[in-house]
């Protein structure tokens, strides 16, 4: 039963019978489920007006008071806490009582990130689900909820985890191999999928060759890829450099299918060095290309 | 601003005592997250949280849902807007008054994209029908209230009570 502080009762020893006979009282539940019908019984005699009033939603209705008060399924789908006041002939009974969220699972709101991920990344991958019902009651009940990776390789990973406060969350390793992932969440009948693209990670093994081309030296990479054997996008810089005598000449080039190449200055006893973002291959010393 | 009555706090916030402000106390976070909460960002959404009771205390009193604006967002804002739509309709305004909040971060999203707190809340509640007033009810119940970040501010994107659990 939900709180009361109505005082019709003290009205009715004070005024007598008629008093009482007009004077209208209710019977309000504790808890009601959003989106259910049901009724709020009235004593009394006479009409009076019900009001039920909450941060999420206000009803005012006319009533006749010794009847019930029929609410239907759509007339209170917010869950929430709602004061409740019946007005009728000069006094007021009024109570609260709360809306709790429907039980079933119907939409997910679910927040993967982040949308591009290299590969081979140890918990690279969050993803975080939010239970709903059917009219946007976060359901605070525990329930568990389902992550599921799919790649184009390997296989599927997949976990479970309950919800606390209405939030379930997971962390999951991204794949081996670059391409579209698609990431599951599912609670009930619910699913909301989200799409994680999966990347290349750094450069692994970057090398140079070099070879004599006329007064110059053209210096060009072995195929670059990560550490699985992704090819690097085009487009990704490597910077290649030539020491010689203190002096310093870099140039950064974008790798083309997979490669990148440049002509450099010919200087014998040069040093020619390569490198990605972070990632630094080897060296060249150059003696005229013996 | 309005300032807030600090009963106990686990942050460093000052909240001067003021005897007709709500006391206001933050227990320490039991978070279900793999993010660490920062001081300063506890702090941020505790203050940001108390101001948002002042917008959506005027919004009920003058049945004006744009002063939820700068507070509430996405599913909190269009029930609390929707709420004071039916108040104007039907000739009725609220009054809220907090009271006293008791606050506890319970989760923080491995991106830092939502953040959630338990307020364990004490209010008055009187309803007007058009300048008279109708019923008051003193209400102690809990909240759980979910932001996620702003360009300026923490934004409330669930309003909701939880008193199950």
């Amino acid at each position: 039963m939900g709180v009361r502080v109505g005082l019709p009762s003290l009205f009715a020893l004070l005024l007598g019978p008629v008093a009482l006979a007009q004077s209208g009282n209710m019977n309000l539940p504790a808890t009601v489920t959003a989106g259910s019908a049901f009724s709020i019984p009235t004593s009394g005699s006479g009409s009076g007006v019900l009001y039920i009033v909450g941060p999420d939603q206000v009803i005012r209705r006319s009533v006749q008071l010794g009847t019930a008060v029929e609410l239907s399924a759509s007339d209170l789908s917010d869950a929430g806490h709602y004061v409740a006041a019946l007005a009728a002939n000069g006094t007021v009974d009024s109570g609260q009582f709360d809306v709790l969220p429907a039980a079933k699972a119907e939409n997910l709101n679910f927040i993967a990130v982040p949308s591009r991920v290299p590969v081979g990344q140890h918990n690279g991958i969050n993803g975080t689900a939010y239970v709903f019902d059917t009219y946007r009651n976060l359901i605070t009940t525990p329930m568990p909820v389902s992550f599921a990776l799919s790649g184009i390789s390997g296989a599927p990973q997949s976990r479970t985890a309950i919800t606390r406060n209405g939030v379930a969350w997971t962390s999951i390793d991204s794949a081996s191999k670059q391409g579209a992932a698609k990431f599951v969440a599912q609670a009930g009948d619910a699913t909301t999928t989200r799409i994680i693209q999966e990347v290349p990670g750094d450069p692994c093994g970057l090398t140079i060759s070099a070879r004599p081309d006329g007064k110059r030296i053209s210096v060009e990479t072995a195929p670059v890829r990560d550490c699985s054997g992704n090819p690097i996008p085009d487009g990704t810089i490597v910077t290649i450099t030539e020491t010689y005598k203190g002096s310093l000449s870099t140039v950064d080039v974008p790798l083309k299918k997979d490669i990148a190449q440049v002509d450099m200055p010919a200087y014998n006893g040069a040093t020619i060095s390569v490198a990605s973002g972070v990632v630094a291959g080897n060296e060249i010393h150059w003696n005229g290309g013996h | 601003m309005r300032r807030f009555a600090l009963l106990s706090c686990a942050l460093a916030v000052a909240f001067p005592v003021l005897a007709d402000q709500p006391s206001v106390q933050v227990e320490s976070p039991d978070l279900h997250g793999s993010r660490q909460l920062e001081a300063q960002t506890q702090a941020a959404v505790v203050r940001d949280y108390l101001e948002s009771w002042q917008s959506l205390a005027a919004a009920f009193e003058q049945n004006q849902a744009s002063l939820l604006n700068a507070d509430f967002a996405g599913v909190a804002r269009d029930k609390l807007g929707a709420a004071i739509k039916s108040q104007a309709r039907l000739g009725i305004h609220t009054r809220y008054q907090d009271l006293s909040h008791k606050l506890q971060f319970v989760f923080y999203s491995p991106e830092g994209i939502s953040i959630e707190l338990l307020d364990t809340v004490e209010y008055d509640e009187q309803i007007f029908d058009g300048d008279k007033p109708v019923a008051t009810q003193h209400v102690s119940t809990r909240y759980l209230v979910m932001f996620s970040p702003a360009e300026q501010r923490w934004m409330i994107r669930l309003f909701q009570t939880d008193p199950a659990s």
